[in-house]
């Protein structure tokens, strides 16, 4: 048996997001031992780069607004898709949990009467998103960091040591949950510094480690997003819900390459700005869809009213779904009407006046300005879509937040599917994260606590599995039959983000997915021989080597799915299957492991890995479809839905 | 664990010493810049030394620092027996006849007193001749270093103080420029060059001691609640303003006080006459 | 504008030494240090280890020293420098290092821990917080910090003197302080917390002399000295060295 150093937790996260943060400070606070377990140095998760806000309907600007709306609004976003209970506890919820971040030291911008300011934002009908000028997502890390903070100085004062209650471990990755029959029983990882191995023993597991952009070429996600948390669950036997459903933001810088992808925030189109292509249109007015058309302006005059005025004029159709402004502009640039790298222009500059614009958008000023050498006060932005976003995930129950077959493992964030349907609005991602990520936290030390003297145990087998399976690229030539130098962890990564940009994108089609699966596979046995050099001690190679096999589990559920789904919706968009099908409303799709035993590492690389199923949703409880008129259910549901 | 958050649990490094020792990453340069960034400090450093060099001259010089209208600043107000008589102006015999040397030494400790303890002064001094760091990720030469946590550097915090003082000063030169709009009859009415130099001088002055941080402080950055106090509050975001420029205010006065001093010297002296306006 | 090839150094090495190791590699229109340093782990060199994350400059995981001063790598674009330039990037030198071009930050995790937390007024509940922007504008200054921890690195009380670490917090803490202290609902004096006196006597406020490096360093422009270290300073001053300010505080005590 391998040594690695073992120690017991109540309840391990595994993220140190925004969602597993808050899991964490919830499960402390409800009194479990609780451990966080994260990638990169704690603060500098990727919800530091959500810019926008939080979507709650507090009411403070627009006090029309409240949680029915919120519902309604993240309904239609998701295109009904959602786990419309999941879609109303969030919005229930959310101001309850922006407020609490205040009593954490939060410091939101103001409205004149000293509220929470909350600003305009795609698919929102009020002004909804509680921020901080552009930074809202640094704010909110930083909050959830200092609120955990303060707990371990609570736990200072009365037990002499920071950590005797929660405890950060930054810069671990996790590979395995290990498990004790089908119950988890703890999580098994490596440190990054040093390459050493450890396990940590839990009766739950909360999985928070985000999205999986990583495997796409243009992306606005960092490093970490590899979807490391979708393929523990898999591999611990959890379902994956509605994989297909990847979310291309329509605003990504466009140039320089090495930014390629970075976002440009949501907020900028909120404040005033417009789309334009090469030849100066604001071409967003030819793009509105049908189950959108009354609720758009048809004319420039009418949308730019509506900034100063909003109850009396509709707003612009700028500010539509993200799917669907990213499928304009998409459709623009395919036009031969892009700007000069192959986007369209995104201007503030001849809608507001220069401090205006550096007041509000600081942050984007300075990326452009940094990054671009643009001045966005003066010139346009060159933006184009970016994947941004991935609202498939770990199939939860709504409420507690649990994985679904995997007694003790649950999952809150972007990791968890569900609660977006088809499409995320903006701002509802950090609402999501404090709604689930407390959920999560709340209900994994209930569990735990539940298990008293029962708890599952670590079985060594499987602590000696993963050991081998994390050290496999270091001998990586010797052990394979087919012999050659081994392969380039960086290559493959390469190629599979091609693959999945190109094949599995914006817009797909069957034969072009079916040829992504064949890459897949190539690719699986290539990364199965991916070899690096070096020691363990903080070996970038090394851990990319072992992230390889979570991207390429995700791509195989996000390909299989897509080919299976034949109509296009929210972030899922077929051009042989153009247009939404209501059979499809209630229909998911979950994603298995193909061989769900526990047989560790999967051998027979070729093969698929991904069984899905078919599955009919709940139908949406009565009261919650009262508040939409029927007219517009009808472009939604089924005949047999609407009139039950 | 090695990569929790709480230190090492053994520190077997030294505790004591700089970029070159210790578990720091083993490179034998001092610092890697590139740039010059020896210009700044060198220039602060020539600067304020030609400053003092001609300053202490002047001021113990004990001669040649009334011109009528003009009376130099460096010897206003000039409160000893022995000052040149000045028809109105800033000169009060606070200091008997015992008072053997230069009036201007007198005086001058407010002054020196208030841009010794200046933040600003002190960040140009720190790095120009202490070489505390001499400039930004370059290794300062000492061994130890205690800051103005313990004496005599701890005396900087009375900084306030020799800003009070500054106010009072300014406020005498204020009056000094004032009795330069006579000619040298001691009739009211009349401009000089000299006069515009006094302007200028004044107005940097006050510019200069306005911006101060403590000044900065005492109208309103003490406050918790600017909404409580909209006075305070515009006053402060003013202050605010001019205390951005403070490093400016900084080297702009100390050469206009030096150049209306030299001013009066050489007219003084007859090397020329003012210049009248009318 | 084309590609070239650029002459890099990049230290390598671990705690027990290491050296400057030369570089040639390609550098293409618009890139930045990180994109570089990428570009050497995935062609010459695949342990090259490098702290980074969002690649956008709000993370702040990768900061380094180029060219002797401390920067975020994803933040230096490659078109600063002449195409002739050695490029020298080294770890941050103020920490103890790990690999390459990584460091120890530790110490500013230590240092966060040890400044009390945002204390919440009493009787003031979620949803019923009131506070001015012109209040809060102060600290959120602040709150823009990326925690890059570059101001850390390059303010020589603690570079040039590892003996200060334990008594002095640094510039991003001390500014921590200052937000708290300016933050319009924090009641830590009601429970009384003095910050004002312990960023003095706990958190060595009194070894900044205010040579503002960690202003010139911070990558988000946050006016560290002017705003926080100055103005705490003088807070600090008003409890510990102005007799007028102590007194004036003790007779409106006893009214």
């Amino acid at each position: 048996m391998s040594v690695v150093d073992r120690q017991e937790w109540d309840v391990v996260v595994v993220g140190a997001g925004g969602a597993g943060l808050r899991a964490a400070v919830e499960a402390r606070e409800r009194g479990a031992r609780t451990a966080v377990i994260c990638k990169s140095l704690f603060g500098k998760a990727h919800t530091v780069m959500a810019e926008g806000g939080i979507a709650a309907a507090m009411g403070n600007v627009n006090s029309g607004d409240n949680w029915q709306v919120h519902f309604r609004d993240t309904m239609r976003g998701g295109k009904f898709l959602n786990q419309w209970r999941m879609a109303e506890l969030h919005a229930r919820e959310a101001p309850q949990r922006v407020w609490e971040l205040e009593t954490w030291g939060a410091l939101f911008d103001r409205t004149k009467d000293g509220r929470i300011s909350q600003r305009n934002f795609g698919g929102h009908e009020y002004p909804r998103l509680a921020h901080v000028g552009d930074r809202t997502g640094l704010e909110l890390i930083r909050t959830l960091q200092q609120k955990i903070v303060a707990l371990q100085q609570e736990d200072f004062r009365e037990t002499g040591d920071y950590e005797s209650r929660l405890k950060v471990f930054q810069e671990c990755t996790v590979t395995r949950v290990l498990k004790d029959g089908p119950r988890v029983s703890g999580v098994f990882g490596y440190e990054r510094e040093t390459g050493r191995f450890f396990v940590l023993q839990a009766p739950a597991v909360v999985i928070a480690t985000g999205g999986i952009g990583k495997s796409f070429k243009v992306t606005s996600n960092s490093w970490e997003y590899t979807g490391d948390g979708h393929a523990l669950a898999l591999l611990a036997g959890a379902p994956l819900l509605n994989m297909e459903f990847v979310q291309f933001h329509p605003t990504g810088m466009v140039w320089p390459p090495s930014v390629k992808g970075i976002l440009v925030t949501e907020s900028v189109r909120g404040d005033g700005g417009v789309l334009r292509n090469s030849e100066g249109k604001r071409f967003m007015f030819d793009y509105v869809p049908d189950v959108f058309k009354d609720k758009y302006a048809e004319s420039e005059e009418e949308g730019d009213r509506w900034y100063d005025d909003p109850d009396h004029n509709r707003r612009p159709p700028e500010l539509l779904p993200r799917d669907e402004v990213a499928r304009a502009i998409n459709a623009e640039v395919k036009a031969g009407r892009g700007s000069p790298h192959g986007g369209v222009f995104l201007d503030v500059s001849t809608r507001m006046p220069a401090d205006v614009i550096t007041r509000r958008l600081p942050s984007m000023y300075h990326q452009f300005k940094e990054l671009a050498d643009v001045d966005i006060t003066a010139e346009p932005m060159e933006v184009g879509p970016t994947c941004h976003y991935v609202m498939g995930g770990i199939a939860v129950d709504s409420d507690t937040a649990a994985a679904r077959g995997v007694p003790g493992l649950f999952a809150a964030g972007e990791v968890a599917g569900g609660m977006h349907g088809s499409n995320r609005l903006g701002g509802n991602s950090l609402s999501d994260l404090l709604v689930f990520g407390r959920r999560a936290g709340w209900h994994a030390a209930e569990y735990a606590g539940s298990l008293a003297d029962t708890r599952p145990r670590v079985d060594d087998v499987q602590v000696d599995t993963a050991a081998a399976e994390a050290l496999r690229p270091f001998s990586a030539e010797g052990g394979e039959p087919a012999g050659g130098p081994p392969e380039n962890p960086y290559t493959v990564h390469q190629e599979l983000q091609q693959t999945m940009n190109d094949l599995v994108g914006i817009i797909r089609r069957a034969h072009e997915m079916e040829q992504a699966l064949d890459k897949l596979a190539e690719l699986r046995v290539r990364a199965r021989r991916a070899g690096v050099e070096g020691h363990r001690q903080f070996n970038p190679g090394w851990h990319l080597a072992l992230d390889l096999r979570n991207m390429l589990l995700v791509s195989e559920c996000v390909a299989r799915a897509a080919l299976e789904r034949t109509e296009s919706r929210g972030g899922h968009t077929r051009e042989d299957h153009a247009a939404m099908d209501r059979a499809w409303r209630n229909v998911n799709l979950l994603c298995a492991l193909a061989e769900p035993d526990d047989a560790l590492p999967v051998t027979e690389a070729v093969r698929g890995q991904i069984a899905l199923t078919r599955e009919t949703t709940e139908p949406v409880r009565p009261d919650l479809l009262a508040l939409f008129e029927k007219e517009e259910l009808v472009k939604y549901l089924a005949e047999e839905e609407l009139y039950e | 664990m090695a990569t929790g958050t709480e230190p090492p649990a053994t520190e077997p490094h030294p505790r004591t010493g700089g970029v070159r020792t210790g578990t720091r990453a083993a490179i034998a340069a001092p610092h890697l810049r590139t740039d010059r960034w020896w210009l700044a400090p060198a220039a602060t450093a020539a600067g304020l030394l030609a400053f003092v060099v001609y300053s202490t001259w002047r001021a113990l010089a004990n001669a040649d620092y009334y011109a009528a209208p003009y009376v130099s600043p460096f010897y206003s107000p000039c409160l000893a027996e022995n000052c040149e008589p000045m028809k109105a102006g800033p000169n009060w015999e606070l200091f008997g006849s015992w008072w053997g040397i230069s009036p201007a030494v007198i005086i001058l400790i407010f002054p020196l007193g208030f841009r010794l303890t200046c933040y600003y002064y002190r960040k140009a001094y720190y790095r120009g001749f202490w070489a505390s760091p001499p400039a930004c990720a370059v290794a300062e030469p000492h061994a130890t270093y205690t800051g103005e946590t313990r004496f005599p550097l701890i005396l900087q915090n009375i900084h306030r103080y020799f800003f009070y003082a500054a106010l009072l000063v300014a406020g005498v030169l204020t009056y000094d420029t004032v009795l330069a709009f006579r000619d040298e009859n001691y009739d009211w009415g009349h401009m000089g060059l000299g006069t515009l130099v006094f302007l200028v001088n004044i107005a940097l002055i006050w510019a200069y001691t306005i911006s101060c941080h403590s000044c900065r402080h005492i109208v309103g950055g003490k406050l918790k609640h600017f909404s409580k106090h909209p006075v305070r509050y515009r006053m402060w975001q003013w202050v605010g303003r001019l205390n951005a420029r403070h490093m400016q205010l900084a080297w702009a006065s100390l050469v206009s006080v030096a150049v209306a001093d030299l001013y009066v010297y050489l007219v003084a002296t007859g090397v020329f006459d003012d210049p009248r306006f009318f | 504008m084309s590609s070239y090839e650029a002459r890099f150094k990049v230290w390598r090495g671990d705690v027990r030494g290491g050296a400057l190791e030369d570089f040639r590699v390609e550098v293409n229109d618009g890139e930045v240090v990180l994109d570089i340093i990428h570009r050497l782990q995935a062609t010459q060199a695949p342990d090259l280890a490098v702290r980074w994350n969002c690649k956008a400059g709000k993370c702040g995981s990768c900061s380094a020293e180029i060219n002797g001063r401390p920067r975020l790598l994803c933040m230096t674009r490659m078109s600063v420098f002449e195409r002739d330039e050695t490029i020298t990037v080294t770890p941050l030198r103020a920490f103890p290092v790990v690999r390459d071009l990584v460091t120890d930050v530790g110490f500013n995790y230590t240092k966060a821990r040890q400044i009390p937390a945002f204390v919440p007024p009493e009787g003031v509940g979620p949803g019923e917080y009131r506070m001015m922007q012109e209040d809060v504008d102060r600290p959120q200054e602040f709150r823009k910090c990326i925690e890059c921890f570059l101001c850390q690195d390059v303010c020589h009380v603690v570079r040039d003197h590892e003996e200060n670490k334990p008594a002095f917090a640094g510039p991003r803490f001390l500014m921590r302080v200052a937000e708290l202290d300016m933050h319009p609902l924090d009641a830590a004096e009601e429970s009384g917390l003095d910050r004002k006196r312990t960023a003095q006597d706990e958190h060595g406020l009194g070894y900044c002399n205010i040579t503002k490096c960690c202003t010139e360093v911070c990558p988000e422009g946050i006016r560290i000295t002017d705003n926080a270290l100055i103005p705490l300073k003088e807070r600090a001053v008003d409890r510990k060295y102005d007799p007028l300010v102590w007194l004036g505080s003790k007779i409106r005590r006893r009214s």
